[in-house]
This record gives structure tokens, sequence and C-alpha cells, in this order.
């Protein structure tokens, strides 16, 4: 009974704090609204007002709704189905601008000449688009789904998994809308400015917090791997952002900040964020997800304990290092850029480390491979983060680098790694995630999976063939002689020898799109509680846990 | 190998969160750290200078609008680059730059060295209509820039802030920043050799050709055409020393 009473009390505490933010976020927005210095801080601060407002109308509609029916127990799984919705959303935004400036690129009418619509400032919207928005959300919504269950606990906190999922949403909505209107500090990957970076500090720390407080509140002895990497994502990806994003703001009103570091130091500072978010947002994080979803949809274990362990500890330890492949035959002293390529060739073993473990659960379930889409998307995305991970090692080899850097081979890899790792990874666990959080006998349909998986697939062969070519061309263009020991070609020579590859990717680029747009409208489907069009054709696993135990449930009886 | 010491980490979630942090803190320490305290790193030259407040206006529009993300600002150490566009950057070139802006990817060329090599006349029509002057260009159009006006009103707390970060600007040159910045479009005016005693090389002149305002364009125009000339390579000696 105390406890009970304890725990009203206690709950009443949470909601009065929680209103006291929103409210406070109110005042805040509406400070900079009003005594904003310039338009764009304004803008932020009516929106960031806007956004407040809604959570305490919510909140206080929450209150006085009958505490009884509030379920408390089982599993929080509310924001996950948010992050995963968002997902889903964000994904398709952030492809589709990518698409659009891959277009752009081809056929520059396309930027319109406009301020809002120019490559450069689309392109930010585009790597945030994905990377944060679609990717951040793909981890917020596997982490906490996966804690839970591997820790068989309930996330901890009442009101704060709910600000870490819509806190984030609002983060991106402020640097997306920072974006167009030309609020940037230009850091690749970190462009928001001061305001927004802090503001995504708070989210991250309470992402922190609720991720601890359920690993501590776990009914299994051993914490399980995946967490292991989610912890480490989110715990590196803080240090980077605080230790990156250092900047004296000209006004506390103005969105107009400046990085504290200059020249050499801001160059290394940045690419060993850049290359970290690499390493801990896309992949440690997205490895998480690898270690959960593929024995999990498989149905095998983990192929081995003791290489998750050395490859967990060698690849957080090396990543680290490896930003000054990015700066080679730079200013940067060289001592730097050799400690930066050698750590980067090291880093292949513990990648592929990774890789086989992923590909080696599946022992005694290729035959799944053939009958189920969600599995070979899951496999083929672990095998071209083999792929990338092979070809990151030789581009940070000084002599490769030479002829690779600012060329679109780095585009290409880029992608290789984003459409084909992490992509792919992320849209398996967003399928298998869909029908377990929803309380599914299955997904609407296979064979839309089955053609997502074709058109992406081949989309993303056109994407990075296409980058090969048109980089290793580039490169080797600029530093072509003629005869008489001149450099043959003038660099815009350079430019309109790219077009037909910049079409040719678009086009792949556009299959991608397409092949996102099948799994919205499949997952719709499948929340709306569509019933699965092929439903004996998927596996056990692809319902939701309760549909699971018997086969007869899940599966209409196989005689027509 | 005993592997059931790595139980200390599976158990405890604090122990794993502290040997994460310790293990991936080391990387950056050692890279990191010692590019602010070796003399090696930075090696000065003669002829660096904080930007005019028109170039740094100039150089923040170009921030602004993701210039970087075509155009590096970083000419390597390899042959070929050095005869396209120039001398080899030095790390002293980029000192005073907050943030950096050496750039990821040619989309279009280095632009380091690309001050003087054109006129102010091909930058405007350039950056209001590339194909006009480069009909393979990809580039986008910035017509628009010619038409926004600058009062230099806030241009000062943007001086002063980056004197906070540590370029080292005068408190007369902070103080004067909002008239250095109308000085330098103004040939005939009074300011314009005050301005050219605080920034030697800066170069006065109406740099989008319309007299009638300062604008944008002047700006980053301005800004184009300073970059990579502080650096008097005539009598620079690779081999040192050139400390000044």
């Amino acid at each position: 009974m105390t406890s009970n009473t304890q725990k009203i009390a206690w709950n009443a505490f949470s909601d009065a704090m929680a209103v006291a933010g929103s409210i406070g976020g109110i005042i805040l927005g509406l400070v900079f609204a009003l005594a904003g210095r310039d338009d764009m801080i304004k803008f932020h601060g009516w929106l960031f007002a806007a956004a407040c407002s809604v959570a305490c109308l919510i909140l206080l509609m929450r209150m006085f709704d009958d505490e009884e029916n509030v379920d408390d127990t089982g599993y929080f799984d509310g924001p996950v189905r948010v992050a995963t919705v968002a997902t889903i959303f964000w994904g398709v935004v952030g492809f589709l601008v990518g698409d659009i400036i891959a277009w752009q690129l081809a056929f520059p009418v396309l930027n319109l000449d406009l301020p809002w619509t120019s490559f450069g400032r689309l392109r930010p919207l585009h790597t945030s688009g994905v990377v944060f928005a679609f990717g951040g959300n793909a981890l917020i919504a596997t982490s906490l789904y996966v804690v839970q269950r591997t820790c068989r606990a309930r996330m901890v906190g009442r009101w704060s998994p709910w600000f870490l999922v819509w806190g984030y949403q609002l983060f991106i909505v402020l640097a997306a809308t920072g974006y167009i209107l030309g609020v940037t500090q230009s850091k690749e990957y970190a462009e928001p400015e001061w305001y927004v970076d802090i503001w995504l500090t708070l989210v991250w720390v309470v992402y922190l917090l609720v991720f601890m407080g359920t690993l501590m509140r776990r009914k299994e002895p051993h914490i399980y791997v995946a967490n292991w990497f989610f912890l480490s994502f989110i715990v590196t990806v803080a240090m980077l952002h605080l230790v990156n994003n250092a900047a004296l703001p000209v006004s506390f009103l103005g969105s107009k900040s400046y990085i504290i570091y200059s020249g050499v130091q801001d160059a290394m500072t940045q690419w060993w964020y850049g290359h970290n978010a690499v390493g801990f947002f896309l992949t440690a994080g997205f490895l998480g997800m690898m270690y959960y979803f593929v024995p999990k949809r498989a149905e095998r274990p983990v192929y081995s304990y003791r290489l998750s362990i050395v490859h967990f500890w060698s690849i957080i330890f090396l990543y680290i290092w490896a930003g000054p492949h990015h700066l080679h035959y730079t200013a940067l002293p060289d001592w730097a850029q050799t400690l930066g390529m050698t750590f980067s060739i090291m880093l292949w073993m513990p990648s592929w480390g990774g890789m086989i473990n992923g590909l080696m659960t599946l022992s005694g379930a290729w035959d799944k491979l053939r009958t189920d889409p969600v599995i070979r998307m899951l496999v083929v995305s672990v095998a071209f983060y083999g792929m990338s991970t092979f070809e990151g090692p030789l581009m940070s080899v000084k002599a490769v680098n030479s002829l690779s850097h600012y060329t679109d081979w780095t585009i290409g890899h880029v992608h290789s790694g984003a459409l084909g790792w992490v992509g792919f990874v992320s849209f398996g666990a967003v399928y298998c995630l869909v029908p377990w959080l929803w309380g599914r006998k299955g997904l609407y349909s296979m064979k839309l999976v089955e053609w997502h998986f074709w058109v992406s697939t081949l989309g993303i062969l056109l994407y990075i063939t296409s980058m090969w070519v048109s980089g290793i061309l580039q490169g080797l263009m600029w530093r072509a002689y003629d005869q008489l020991g001149f450099l043959e070609y003038s660099f815009v020579e350079t430019v309109e020898a790219m077009h037909p590859f910049y079409v040719i990717r678009a086009v792949g680029g556009l299959m991608f799109v397409v092949g996102s747009l099948l799994m919205a409208w499949n997952l719709w489907k499948t929340v709306y509680g569509e019933e699965p069009a092929d439903l004996r054709d998927q596996p056990r696993v692809a319902a939701a846990p309760e549909f699971r135990e018997s086969p007869a449930m899940a599966r209409p009886a196989a005689a027509e | 190998m005993d592997w059931s010491k790595h139980k200390i980490f599976e158990t405890n979630s604090i122990v794993l969160l502290i040997g994460i942090l310790i293990v991936v803190s080391i990387g950056g320490i050692v890279e990191i750290a010692p590019l602010f305290w070796l003399s090696s790193t930075i090696e000065k030259v003669k002829g660096m200078r904080p930007y005019t407040p028109l170039e740094q206006v100039g150089r923040d529009i170009y921030v602004r609008e993701g210039c970087y993300l075509c155009h590096s600002q970083m000419i390597r150490s390899l042959r070929d680059e050095v005869e396209r566009y120039g001398h080899y950057s030095l790390a002293a070139e980029s000192m005073y730059d907050h943030p950096f802006q050496w750039g990821s990817k040619r989309t279009g060329p280095d632009l380091a060295r690309v001050g003087g090599k054109y006129s102010d006349e091909w930058h405007t029509l350039h950056m209001s209509n590339p194909r006009a002057v480069v009909p393979e260009s990809v580039m986008p159009g910035y017509a628009w820039l010619a038409k926004r006006k600058l009062d230099g009103k806030d241009v000062t707390a943007n001086i002063a802030a980056l004197k906070a970060v540590g370029v080292p600007y005068t408190d007369e040159m902070v103080k004067q920043a909002g008239a250095d910045l109308l000085a330098q479009v103004d040939p005939d005016g009074d300011g314009a050799e005050a301005l050219q005693k605080r920034y030697p090389k800066a170069q006065v002149r109406q740099f989008d050709g319309n007299p009638e305002f300062v604008s944008e364009m002047d700006a980053l125009v301005a800004y184009l055409q300073m970059l990579g000339t502080l650096v008097d390579f005539t009598s620079f000696d690779a081999s040192g020393p050139n400390l000044r």
C-alpha cells in the first residue's frame, strides 16, 4: 500500500516537473521569438514555443485522465513506436532530398537560383536528414526496444522517454529549417548552430539516463552484446558532439557563433568528429541493431561470443584514431596523417570480425535467405558493411587517397555504407519491429518487401558503380599530363566528364527512394491492421510474440 | 585466455560505461591535444593578418551558402595540384579561420589561391549566372546576393566575438569595424588609408560594380579576391626558416 501511495506521489511529482519544464520552454521560446537579434532565431523561438505549448497541453490533458488507464507494467513501447514511425517518415524525406540534389548536380537549373533551394543549403539537409533523422530515429527505436527485451525490464522514466523522442524530432526540425534559412556553422554533419546543439545535448543526456537506468533495472545478470554497442554509441557521440561544437555565440540572442578552434586544429577536431560520426553513429549503433535482429530473425544464436568481445573493444578503440585520413597531404602535420592511416588499416580487422560474426550467425539457417526477404535484407546489409569496411582502409592509404580524395569516389564509398549497410539493416529491423510493436500477425505483404529489396539493391549498385567510375576518372584527369609536360585537362573539362555518371547516380538514387516508398506503404497497411496478403509465406518470427506460440494461429491452414 | 574475466563489464553497467569512456578517449587525446602546443604545427610566415570586416562578412556568407561543400581551400602537396592551383597551402594560411574551410569535395575547383586570378566583373557575373561565363559549370546562381544590402551594423559584434576566440584583432580594429566595412568599397573616401594601415594588402574598390549600396556580393567578392594573396611566395622558402 505504501509503495502504491509512494508511486502516486512520485508520478504526481514527475507530472508537475514535466509541466514546469514545458512552461519553461514556452517562456524561453518567447524570449528568443520577441527579443531575438535576427529573423532566423526569432522564427526558431516561435517554433520552440509552439512545440512546448503542444507538449504542455498534452501533459495537462493526461494529468486529468483517470490514473487507472495508465498501464505502467510491461514494456514501455509508446516512444519506440513514435521513433519507428519517425524513422520511416524521415527516411523517405532524407532520401528524396538526396535524390533532388543528385539531379541538381546533373542539371544545375534545378537549383532554381533561390537561396533556399540551392545545393549548398540542401546538401546538409540531406546528410542530417539521413544520418540524424532517419538513422538517429532508427537507433533510438531499436535501442529502446532491444534494451527492454534483453534486460527483461521496463524502460525507466515516465515522461523522459517521451521527451527523448519528441525532443529529438524538435531538434531535427530546428536543424532542418535552419539549413534552409542559412543557419549553419559549416562543420560537416555538425552544421546546427549553438542553440540547437545545446538542445540536442539536453535530449542526449536524457537518452543516456534512460538507457543506463534501464540497464541498471535489468533482471538478466548479463548485459547483452547489442547493448554494449548501443551504450558506446550514445556515450561517444556525446563526447564528439561536445568537443567538436565548442563555439562562442556572437550574441546569446542571435543565431551566429564562431567555433573556438581555427585552421589546423579545427580541421583535425572536425574530422575526429566526422569520421567517428561514421564510426559510432553509423557503425557501432547499427552493429547493436545487427546483434539483436539478425539472430532474432534467423532464430539462431550469435556465432561467437569471444569474437564479439574482441570485436567490440578493438573497434571502439581503433575507430577514434582514424579521422586524420580525411586530411592526407594537407597542412595537418605528417605524424598525425600517418597515425590516422595506420589505425584506419588496422580497423579493417575488427570490422570484418563484426561482419563474420553477423554472417556466420546464419549457420544452419542459410535457406532462410531464399524464403525470407527481411533476413536477406539484413544479411546483404552485413555484406555491404564488409565491402565498405574493406574499401575504407584501402582509401585511407596515402597513395590511394591522393587519387580518391576530393572526388566522387568518396561519395560512392559513403553511400555503399549508408545505403547498403545502414539503410538495409534499418529496413530489416523496421520490418521486424512494426508487426511486433503493433501486435500484428505479420507484414501486410512479403511480396512488397521482395520488391523493395530488389529495386533498392539495383539502385545502390547503379549509385556506387557510377561514383567509382566518375571518381577515379576525375582523379586521373586532374593529374593527367600531356606529352609536353603540361596538365592535360582544365578543371571544367573534368566537370563536363562527370555528367553521364551524375545522371546514372540520380537514377540509382531514385530507385532507392521508390523502394523506401514501397516500404512506407507496406508498413502503413501493416499498422492499420490490414490482414496480411501472403501470411503463409511469412516465417513464424514475422508475427508479434503473442501470435508466435501456436503456429496454427499465425498461419492459416496450408490446405487451399 | 580466461574469457570469464569479461564478466565484470557484462554484469556492471557503470564499469562498462567507464571502460568505454577510457577506450574511446585515447585516440583523440593523442592526435588532437598536441596540435595545440607543438609549435611546429603552424610555422609562422610573413604576411598573415586577420580578415578585414568586409572580407570576414564575405567569409560568413561563404559559410552560410555552403560553398565548402563543392570547393576546397586546401592545396595538397602534390605536383598536379601545385601546378593547377599554386603553392601548396600552409597551416599558417588558415590560422585565423573560424571555422576552417578546407572542404572535402571538389565538385568545383579549389579556391585557396583564387584571389586575383579573375576580375571583379568576372566574379560578379559568374556568381549571378555561372553558365554565362563557364557553359559547362554546374554551380547554382547567386544573383540575389547583389540585391541584399549590408549595413555594417552587426559586424562589430562579429569581430569582437572573433577576437574573443583568439584572432588578434586590436581594440581599435573592433571599434572601427563598421567604418572599415564601408571604407573598403569606397576608394575615394577618407577611411581607405586607415583601413589599409590596419589591414595591409586590403583591396579597396567597388567589388560588385554597383555604387548605390554595399551588397553581400561586394563582401563575397572581396573575400574571394583576397584568398591566398597574403603570403608572398616569391620570397617564401619552404626549407625555412620563415619565422618572423
